[in-house]
């Protein structure tokens, strides 16, 4: 085998690129595993949510393909649950996956400039907070080789991960079925926390969030909205009050990883 | 059902591409307005807290599992766990107090 494991500058001599796609592909497959794993498990999670809203293992499994985002899946189940109307799921969807739009504008600037059209809907295609963070991480400008290798086996494991939550939910005893549930939630954690421990402000909102979430299940009005309308509504009522009360720094949005 | 579940899934998958690719193609600028900026930054963290709780206390079979494993969810992430640990930490927490509760 010439897997290249130390890779000089004869690499860059060679006219034939081949080599080089194949090794840089390589090392997102390595390091997309760890997450791919991590990915089984949560969507799996996702998938007991997906069967509560009705969904078959099939449709499962093309909404997480399709789709990408634990956050915006898990909301938009919940008003496919509530049979909510098809503006109100565009609208959780884009509130819900707004910080991708946010590490695509930090992923923008790490591709080289002559970085084709079809790399970037490619790449684009699955930014999550796990892969942007390992593109992100990489040395030098990305390589959309690389994140190919990762999505390679990323984007499957989230995928199959859900249509087997759907199956297994019916055959899996209670017992399991409610230690899984946890899961996803367990991944929104590991999301917010860290930067609230960083940044006393979105400490302060998170803990604000989750008591404005409990007081407007509730309230009189507020109450008899679906869960996903009211994740809606306090989602941007309150960021526009952390946003005026608190604007950022330029520097703060380079940390969103 | 009146609404379809392809329609459903269509409508999702669209608008999350459209939020990824734009910054990667058409829009090449920064967004100017601090406003829109800020509101943007502490977005994601105020949805995901808001889908947390009290959601979690309700997927369980116990509520009180649930509560527990919000608090060593929180713990977990606080103390560096990675997003694998932190889940694994929440589901086997809620599967041992379910033992004991139920």
């Amino acid at each position: 085998m010439n897997t290249n494991d130390t890779f000089g500058p004869e690499d860059n001599i060679r006219s034939a690129a081949f080599p080089k796609r194949r090794f840089v592909f390589k090392e997102g497959f390595l390091d997309g595993i760890p997450i791919g794993l991590g990915y089984l498990a949560v969507s799996f999670s996702l998938g007991i949510a997906a069967r509560n809203a009705g969904l078959s293992p099939f449709q499962g499994f093309l909404m997480s393909l399709l789709n990408n985002a634990s956050a915006g899946e898990y909301a938009g189940l919940t008003l496919i649950a509530a049979d909510a109307a098809y503006v109100e799921i565009a609208l959780i969807t884009l509130i819900t996956n707004a910080r991708y739009l946010l590490m695509s504008c930090a992923l923008s600037q790490k591709f080289s400039p002559e970085t084709s059209l079809l790399h970037r809907l490619l790449v684009g295609f699955d930014v999550t907070d796990e892969l942007f963070g390992i593109a992100i991480a990489r040395p030098g400008k990305l390589n959309p080789y690389y994140s190919y290798g990762a999505i390679a086996i990323a984007a499957p494991c989230w995928a199959v991960g859900t249509a087997l939550g759907i199956i297994a939910g019916n055959l899996l005893p209670l017992r399991i079925v409610s230690a899984l549930s946890v899961a996803l939630f367990g991944m929104f954690l590991a999301i917010i926390i860290p930067p609230s421990r960083a940044n006393k402000v979105v400490g302060v909102f998170v803990l604000l969030s989750f008591a404005s979430s409990y007081a407007s299940t509730l309230l009189p009005y507020l109450s008899t909205l679906s869960d996903g309308t009211r994740t809606i509504i306090l989602t941007v009522a309150l960021s526009a009050i952390a946003a005026l009360l608190f604007p950022i720094k330029q520097e703060d949005t380079d940390h969103e990883a | 059902m009146k609404h379809n579940i392809y329609i459903y899934i269509a409508i999702m998958a669209a608008v999350s591409f459209i939020i990824r690719v734009l910054p990667l193609t058409l829009i090449r600028k920064q967004i100017k307005s601090p406003f829109l900026q800020s509101f943007l930054y502490y977005m994601p963290y105020i949805t995901l807290a808001v889908m947390t709780f009290p959601a979690i206390l309700y997927a369980t079979q116990s509520p009180i599992a649930g509560a527990v494993a919000l608090g060593v969810g929180i713990i977990s992430a606080w103390f560096g766990a990675s997003l694998f640990q932190v889940s694994v930490s929440c589901c086997a927490i809620v599967l041992l107090l379910e033992l004991i509760l139920i």
